[in-house]
């Protein structure tokens, strides 16, 4: 029997060799006369084991990692294709402690099955969401996602649902699906996961939303950053449509939906939803005044459904296992589950999907494994570079909407960056405000100015020119970005700065320099 | 890439391109991403052909193309290296990378290598961040690099 050896091709198994050791085990596998297909799955999250290879065997699948190419020799005269132990083995795949703990609802297929296999993909309960929706009323499905109160994972949390019933209710000859996949926030990567390691989950979601409110088109904007995840989406799509998957006719269906895949230009505030219809207009990527709301006016001013790749990937198993299946995971007002990314200065890298309610410091220290670096934590930024920075004092936090709101935080889009005891948070401000002058768009004041002003303050900080009222003047400036901003990008740079400022105040007190002596 | 092309011959590609495309729905900036594809950068001079065919201002094309930090209106060196900067990879060492990239090549963000080799670019997040510091290479990934790996990578594009 021909066994099925699975080499991931997640960009980030690439970034550590993974092509390298798909080619040099593609070739040994012929040179040995192995009976043996390499199937070049996504990632299953565990990236600090990566690239790590799985051989599927009658016991389940076996893995090992991290391996680098050289190693594809020995692992062979191992028995790899039995699964046989060598000191790059690492067991069992499903009994890995890291992914064993996980609730894998959204992420459910990613890393197991071939991404661009619609048999693999119906194979592992693949379409059974769309397949329900296609026999029920554009309202019942509406009612299902409000019913399981799924929340916009790409940051702001509003309902799904209720975004949904939005569109759905207002009229229009046209109406558009668009998946913001402008993931541009560092330390998230979940969008992109998906998209390479199950792009149709992504567009079964979709298909699900178009008919739930009438629309006939989506857009998946991916940013361009991310090649890999363009190319699988692209080639996804192509094979869903000519499967009927989408189309004229959804599964058969009266329901029409196509779906264009579109590239960014590298402009991190069209990940704002209004900017990214903007610049799939074909205009500066600026953020629009809200109102309209997207759902009145939005894509060429038809009522549109913008939502971010995981809040549409998390659509399918929600129809498929019904709303309370989805809500009974979960906490307070923040239901269902989160792929929480752990990323930066972390010992155990990657994705981990679990129910809202873990603390913070459950993330860090037992999951994440502390520090990469084997130094003590400083501090953790939560959602990406308008996030928080959260010090140990505030590990108690449950990852929850409302839980990091009360701690002047944000989960956003759930990436979480550890940084040791060497970090400067003064310079992690500094960057914050930066990072916002060089991507803010410029429509307003506040964003376009505060930003620049922001990065002199914080260097006049850090050179020990009036200190105490340039802290002042930097907490000043954050209270008008936070208040004055159009949109997220100038109204949430305040949060990194202004945690920073409060938790790691003896960052902002830098020894005053002493001159040289002539 | 580098190839030296007439105005002329860019008229008429970026015609022939601009013909294609601008059926699309909101085509501007799939008509840019393929200019660039074809040239290396957007040469000036398409900017009045695209502008003339999607009946747009030669201001509103010419505001697109600089709003966006991936349109260049020069080539790049024969290899472009784009090394992330975002918080992820700060976290990891990634400014004393950046840092010695810059001194191997001699030069800062933005700027080509005078042997036209290399051009160097930061980039905001690869989406890489649990293998940070990253980079991309033509469009490689590079994950945990440190200071032999980027040596390995400035080798690379000067062989």
């Amino acid at each position: 029997m021909t066994v099925r050896i699975f080499v991931p091709k997640d960009a980030a198994a690439l970034a550590l060799g993974a092509e390298r050791v798909a080619k040099a085990l593609s070739s040994e596998v012929e040179a040995r006369g192995i009976d043996a297909t390499i199937v070049r799955n996504g990632s299953r999250g565990l990236h600090w084991l990566e690239p790590m290879i799985e051989v599927e065997t009658a016991q389940g699948r076996i893995a090992y990692g991290p391996v680098k190419a050289s190693d594809v020799a020995s692992l062979l005269d191992a028995g790899l294709a039995t699964g046989r132990d060598h000191a790059l083995c690492l067991g069992k795949t499903e009994e890995l402690p890291f992914l064993k703990s996980q609730t894998r609802l959204t992420f459910a297929r990613c890393g197991i099955v071939d991404p661009l296999s619609l048999a693999d993909y119906r194979a592992h309960e693949g379409l059974k969401g769309l397949e329900r929706a296609v026999t029920l009323a554009p309202a019942d499905i509406v009612a299902h996602v409000t019913e399981s109160g799924l929340r916009g994972r790409g940051g702001a949390g509003f309902p799904t649902g209720i975004k949904w019933k939005t569109v759905l209710d207002t009229p229009g000859a046209r109406k558009y699906i668009v998946c913001n996949a402008d993931e541009g926030d560092s330390g998230t990567f979940a969008d992109r996961m998906i998209m390479e390691g199950d792009p149709f989950v992504l567009i079964e979601g979709m298909a699900i939303a178009g008919i739930a409110t009438g629309a006939t088109k989506g857009f998946v904007y991916i940013r361009s950053e991310y090649p890999h995840a363009i190319a699988t989406m692209t080639q996804a799509v192509e094979i869903a449509h000519k499967a009927g998957v989408v189309g004229t006719s959804v599964l058969g269906s009266a329901h029409a939906f196509d779906i264009e895949i579109r590239t960014g230009a590298g402009a991190y505030v069209c990940g704002e939803e209004t900017a990214l219809l903007n610049s799939l207009e074909g205009k500066r990527g600026i953020v629009r005044a809200k109102p309209p709301l997207p759902a009145h006016k939005g894509l060429f001013d038809c009522p549109t459904v913008i939502n971010n790749v995981i809040s549409l990937a998390s659509v399918p198993i929600i129809m498929d296992k019904g709303p309370v299946y989805y809500k009974d995971f979960g906490m307070g007002r923040s239901r269902g589950t989160i792929p929480i990314q752990i990323a930066g200065n972390a010992r155990h890298r990657g994705l981990y999907e679990a129910a809202f309610g873990l603390t913070l410091g459950q993330i860090v220290d037992d999951i994440g494994g502390g520090t990469a670096s084997g130094r003590p934590v400083k501090a953790v930024q939560v959602g990406g570079p308008l996030g928080a920075y959260f010090p140990r004092a505030l590990f108690d936090t449950a990852f929850d909407y409302e839980a990091f709101a009360a701690k002047d935080g944000l989960i956003g889009h759930a990436g979480i960056v550890v940084f040791d005891d060497t970090a400067d948070m003064l310079k992690q401000a500094r960057f914050a405000m930066e990072f916002c002058a060089i991507e803010s768009c410029g429509k307003c004041t506040p964003c376009r100015i505060g930003s620049t002003r922001g990065v002199e303050v914080a260097d006049k900080i850090a050179q020990g020119i009036e200190p105490e009222k340039n802290r002042e003047l930097l907490a000043d400036l954050c209270n008008t970005m936070k208040f004055g901003s159009l949109c997220a990008l100038g109204g949430f740079t305040p949060y990194p700065v202004t945690s920073a400022m409060n938790h790691f105040p003896d960052d902002f007190r830098p020894v005053p320099l002493v001159e040289a002596a002539e | 890439m580098n190839l030296h092309v007439s105005s002329r011959d860019i008229g008429e590609r970026t015609l022939d391109i601009v013909s294609g495309m601008k059926s699309l729905e909101g085509p501007l900036l799939p008509i840019l991403h393929e200019i660039q594809a074809e040239f290396g950068y957007v040469p000036q001079e398409c900017l009045p052909i695209i502008a003339r065919e999607l009946n747009l201002s030669r201001a509103e094309v010419h505001g697109v193309v600089t709003f966006y930090h991936d349109y260049r209106d020069h080539p790049t060196g024969r290899h472009v290296l784009k090394l992330c900067r975002a918080e992820a990879c700060q976290s990891m060492g990634g400014d004393q990378l950046a840092e010695r990239v810059k001194s191997l090549l001699g030069i800062d963000f933005h700027q080509t290598t005078l042997d036209g080799a290399v051009t160097l670019e930061p980039v905001y997040c690869l989406g890489l961040c649990s293998a940070a510091p990253a980079a991309m290479l033509d469009g490689e990934v590079h994950g945990r690099l440190d200071a032999d790996a980027v040596k390995d990578l400035v080798a690379e594009v000067r062989a």
